[in-house]
């Protein structure tokens, strides 16, 4: 890629180790500058002081060169529009519903003091934890099975894995409404019998399975129009989110580890913790943000398994722009929602101590 | 998998998939993702050479300029209408389909929708007018107007001179209810939503729906307490709120979906929701009977939607020209006869089935306590905070 | 890789054999019921009213069916080829170089995943009309909104989706191996293509997985942005679920599904046929 080419050049500043601002990439963009010391670099310490500068800078080159074209398409297709409803946020509703692009003002701020929205944010939080935990809970395991089938098995595991969401996604929390109604298949099934169809025998399955369903568990309220509802939708919904980064984090690790710490003599649970977990952290952490950041803002979930009623902060803000028609009060929602996301995350990340 | 494995993989689904696009239709898009050129395949090469833009010239009747985009309510079109209408005007007609008057609002509003022709309902006609963003009716292309009810011809108070609507169909809303748990003989009262005391005597505690809606629902509310549900009174809306607030605890869920399947399904003994889609979901019931739908004593609501012409429409006259063909006296008739809702058409009464007509559930026989929702401007935003704070 | 050895053993097996099972319940119960319930002879899904196949007649009659199937699929194959080699290389250069603003666009690629949907869909909305009125007027171009903003917008989101997973991959990924292919005198892309590449595979197979998801999946953003005749299969059941939904829409998923499984078997088949052997 000629990217090797700045590797001896001159021009190196003596004075400290940071890279010369003069070959710095990305002048015009003008974002905070970086922080440098939370990031790996393909250079150990070993190097020279000079020649460690100086790939350094053909180091920053080859990353911006390698981020460009996706920098780029982001700044021009998420940064500038993001920038429009930004700017909305700030504007004022008028009688029809429109927005007024002038007359700028924090009303759409202030109304988050709100104790509605407390209400709202706590109760969204509270779901979107539950949701991750048992994610995590489930799909661990999950991956690390998958990590140690052979590689054949591993990729059918995968496909499997996603197929049944190619599927149209309403129709699949329309099919869970199904199960889990209260006049639903469990009970529709004696009329089934009358006649011998195979789908009939598949209707029929849970009746004659009835005898190992223990009274309890046949009493149970219906999960359906509740927080379980939601919970079970969601967890459905974004299991994959978390099996998918946790397999290609597990499968990476070297597995003779776990091995190692079997022969000496340490308890699996000890392996899981003391080496199995420390070393899929990056997937544990993606996988928790790919499903605990979409569960704080869904709203179709919670509308067909959980009823709606309990005003989640997904459907809050989709209220605002498709039923109130309030756009800067939904932007002003979003904005924040997005400030304080990015803030958690990025200070998630610091504790980590890496950027991912 | 190996990257050579994935990268086929991808390829392959790639080859396939542009070569289904080729075959579904001629267009050259689909290899273009890069930064600009963001293509479109449908409107092709009749949209830019139209005098359409200039459009003041008017329109005649029975005029086309171009294939009708039209932008409805999904399930609401006869497709045979659509057909002969194809046929008779030698356009095509391509039907895309919105869920909510507030899907579509923002994109019509936004301009360049390249849609022609929509269907919004009463107060969602007023807002448009207000913005300015549908084209005033020219009634000179549309001489089936002459074919419109009296009451709706003019005087519709969302567009009172019926300048830039046409009345499409129109409805109720009410509540439909399972009489094998409420018995025959239940009274038509909101009061089996908003009195605990019925609630209890109907044991309907838990299998309530009510629609998702403030208007609708902070509206039902308002007419059970006995006021107008366009109220702008922040007293009322509180109490309709502490209302609305004590039923929630008793319902199996809000919904404005999929209400008369959960009737239909055993789910909810008394349902919340519009006319036409009760009567669908009844027909189909093993024991149609076993259903009623009412609008409770108290009055309700009456929904109007109305065709209009966009204001940047591309194709003008194609779109009056086919308002012109739905008011025609059979092809208003085969409209209702396919959909169940009630036509503005007095000439298409002699060709409805005579069993719709007579369905009061389709024609209500008292239209006295109904009333249409109307836009409340800055209003609005309360009924959705009462709404959402009644919920809790 | 050494899956062999690793593989866990007694009571531990068990129960991650039977994790694993409970796993693929779940993910195919709903979708065997609504499979079932495309067989239904009624309008309901959910109440058994005797076999027969007319809803894949309809199906199959229904052309705005089939075109925004067609739609879905077209702009969820591109949208995830674009993402997939655009994210990878952003993650490639966030995890493995440090350069200048990378900790802003750090954050912008997090962005697409924490933002609410519905969000997005209103600023994609008013910058593609702002954007072409622009342009319109300016060069005279003739765009409008369809089926190139509609994978435009779903790039613009599946990008940080695979860039995410692409990154759990990488980070800590050791670079003994890469950097004795450079002392072997590989050059960079050689370096990359032979053993960066292969070991980060997974990485990127799931990514894209995802993004394929997510694109089929997408409503309201994709609702906002297109235009006449350009509607997806998800906008378009969404738009019927008021008058009813019926199991045509199962049919569908069904058609889907197995033309999927086809795919996969496919490859499955063509990976044999080649005797590629399979890494990673």
């Amino acid at each position: 890629m000629g990217c090797g080419r700045r590797l001896g050049g001159a021009g190196v500043s003596e004075e400290n180790g940071e890279p010369d601002g003069d070959v710095e990439p990305a002048e015009g963009l003008d974002p905070p500058q970086g922080d440098l010391t939370t990031t790996e670099s393909v250079l150990t310490a070993e190097a020279t002081p000079r020649f460690e500068r100086a790939a350094r800078r053909a180091d920053a080159w080859r990353g911006f060169f390698f981020a460009a074209p996706t920098y780029l398409y982001m700044l021009i297709f998420f940064v500038a529009p993001l920038g429009i409803v930004t700017m909305y946020s700030f504007a004022t509703r008028n009688r029809t519903g429109g927005t007024d692009l002038e007359g700028w003002n924090l009303a759409s701020y202030a109304r988050l003091d709100e104790p509605i929205v407390r209400t709202i944010v706590f109760r969204s939080l509270w779901l979107a934890v539950v949701t991750t935990v048992i994610c995590l809970l489930i799909a661990y395991p999950f991956a690390y099975f998958m990590a140690t089938r052979t590689p054949r098995v591993r990729n059918l595991m995968l496909v499997f894995v996603m197929i049944p969401f190619w599927t149209n996604f309403l129709v699949r929390n329309y099919a869970w409404r199904v199960i889990l109604e209260n006049d639903g298949i469990w009970n529709d099934t004696a009329e089934a019998t009358q006649t011998d169809t195979v789908v009939d025998w598949l209707l029929d399955l849970p009746h004659w399975m009835q005898w190992a369903i223990p009274d309890w568990i046949e009493n149970l309220p219906s999960p359906l129009f509740s927080e379980v509802g939601i919970v079970l939708g969601l967890v459905y919904g974004f299991l994959p989110f978390m099996i998918l980064p946790l397999y290609a984090s597990i499968e990476r690790i070297d597995l003779s580890l776990v091995e190692a710490s079997r022969d000496l003599y340490a308890s699996g649970r000890q392996t899981l913790r003391r080496v199995l977990i420390p070393l899929s952290k990056p997937g544990i952490v993606a996988g928790s943000i790919l499903v605990f950041v979409p569960s704080l803002g869904a709203y179709v979930t919670p509308q067909i398994l959980g009823g709606d009623k309990e005003t989640l902060l997904g459907s809050y803000i989709v209220v605002q722009f498709l039923t109130a028609r309030n756009w800067p009060f939904g932007a002003a929602l979003s904005v924040v929602l997005l400030g304080i996301m990015l803030i958690a995350t990025q200070i998630y990340f610091r504790n980590e101590g890496r950027t991912l | 998998m190996n990257p050579r494995t994935l990268l086929r993989l991808l390829a392959t689904l790639l080859a396939f998939t542009l070569v289904a696009a080729a075959c579904g239709d001629d267009s050259d898009t689909a290899d273009a993702p890069s930064d600009d050129a963001p293509s479109d395949d449908a409107p092709s090469d009749d949209a830019p050479s139209d005098d359409a833009d200039t459009g003041d010239d008017g329109c005649a009747a029975g005029e086309t300029d171009g294939d009708l985009n039209l932008y409805n309510w999904a399930e609401y079109m006869d497709p045979e209408l659509q057909a002969a209408f194809e046929a008779e005007f030698g356009v095509s007609v391509n039907e895309d389909n919105y869920d909510s008057n507030e899907a579509m609002q923002p994109i019509i509003s936004a301009g360049n929708s390249g849609f022609d022709l929509i269907v919004p309902s009463d107060y969602m006609v007023s807002i448009l007018i207000e913005a300015g963003d549908i084209a005033e009716i020219q009634t000179a292309a549309v001489p089936n107007l002459a074919n419109l009810d009296p009451d709706f011809a003019s005087g519709l108070p969302f567009d009172p001179d019926a300048k830039y609507s046409v009345p499409y169909q129109w409805g109720t809303t009410g509540l439909g209810v399972d009489l094998s748990v409420v018995g025959e003989d239940v009274p038509e009262t909101w009061g089996l939503v908003f009195d605990p005391a019925l609630r209890e005597q109907y044991g309907i505690d838990g299998a309530i729906t009510l629609l998702n809606d403030p208007r609708e629902t902070m509206g039902a509310a308002l007419k059970y307490l006995g006021y107008s549900l366009n109220s702008t009174s922040d007293a009322e809306l509180d109490e309709a709120k502490v209302l609305v607030a004590e039923a929630t605890g008793a319902l199996a869920a809000y919904d404005s979906d999929q209400y008369d399947e959960l009737l239909a399904a055993g789910n909810s003994a008394v349902a919340h929701g519009y006319s036409g889609n009760f009567i669908v979901q009844f027909d189909e019931a093993d024991d149609p009977d076993q259903y009623a739908y009412f609008v409770p004593e108290e009055g309700g609501t009456r929904w109007v939607d109305n065709m209009a012409v966009v204001a940047d429409a591309p194709h003008p006259c194609t779109a009056h020209t086919f308002i012109n063909f739905l008011l025609d006296a059979e092809n208003g008739a085969a409209l209702t006869n396919w959909n169940y809702y009630a036509s503005p058409n007095a000439a298409s009464v002699e060709f409805i089935d005579p069993e719709v007509l007579e369905d009061p559930i389709v024609y209500p026989t008292d239209t006295s306590t109904l009333e249409f929702i109307a836009d409340t401007g800055d209003f609005e935003i309360n009924f959705t905070d009462a709404f959402i704070e009644a919920k809790g | 890789m050494s899956a062999g050895p690793a593989r866990p053993r007694g009571t531990t097996r068990v129960a991650l054999t039977a994790n694993a099972v409970l796993v693929y319940v779940f993910f195919f119960a709903p979708i065997a019921i609504l499979a079932v319930f495309s067989f239904s002879d009624d309008r309901l899904v959910g109440r058994w009213g005797g076999f027969t196949t007319s809803w894949y007649g309809d199906f199959w009659a229904d052309e705005l069916l089939k075109d925004s199937m067609w739609m879905s699929v077209r702009v969820a194959v591109l949208s995830t080829f674009v993402s997939v080699i655009l994210g990878t290389m952003a993650a490639l250069a966030l995890e493995r170089f440090r350069w200048k603003t990378q900790r802003f666009f750090d954050a912008v690629l997090y962005l697409p995943i924490i933002i609410p949907d519905v969000t997005m869909a209103v600023m994609m909305l008013l910058f593609f009309t702002w954007g072409f009125d622009i342009t319109n007027d300016v060069f005279g171009t003739e765009f409008s909104k369809g089926f190139g903003t509609i994978t435009l917008s779903h790039i613009a989101f599946n990008i940080s989706f695979v860039s995410i997973v692409v990154r759990a991959r990488l980070a800590g990924m050791s670079l003994e191996l890469e950097e004795a292919a450079r002392d072997l005198y590989a050059t960079r892309w050689k370096t990359f293509r032979h053993v960066t590449l292969p070991q980060i595979t997974p990485g990127i197979a799931g990514g894209a997985l995802l993004a394929l998801t997510l694109s089929l999946d997408d409503v309201v953003i994709t609702q906002f942005v297109s235009g006449p005749g350009a509607t997806t299969l998800p906008v378009r059941v969404f738009s019927m679920i008021r008058k009813g939904i019926t199991p045509v829409i199962n049919a569908v998923s069904v058609v889907m599904l197995v033309a999927s499984l086809v795919l996969v078997a496919l490859s499955l088949l063509i990976q044999r046929l080649r005797g590629g052997s399979i890494t990673g």
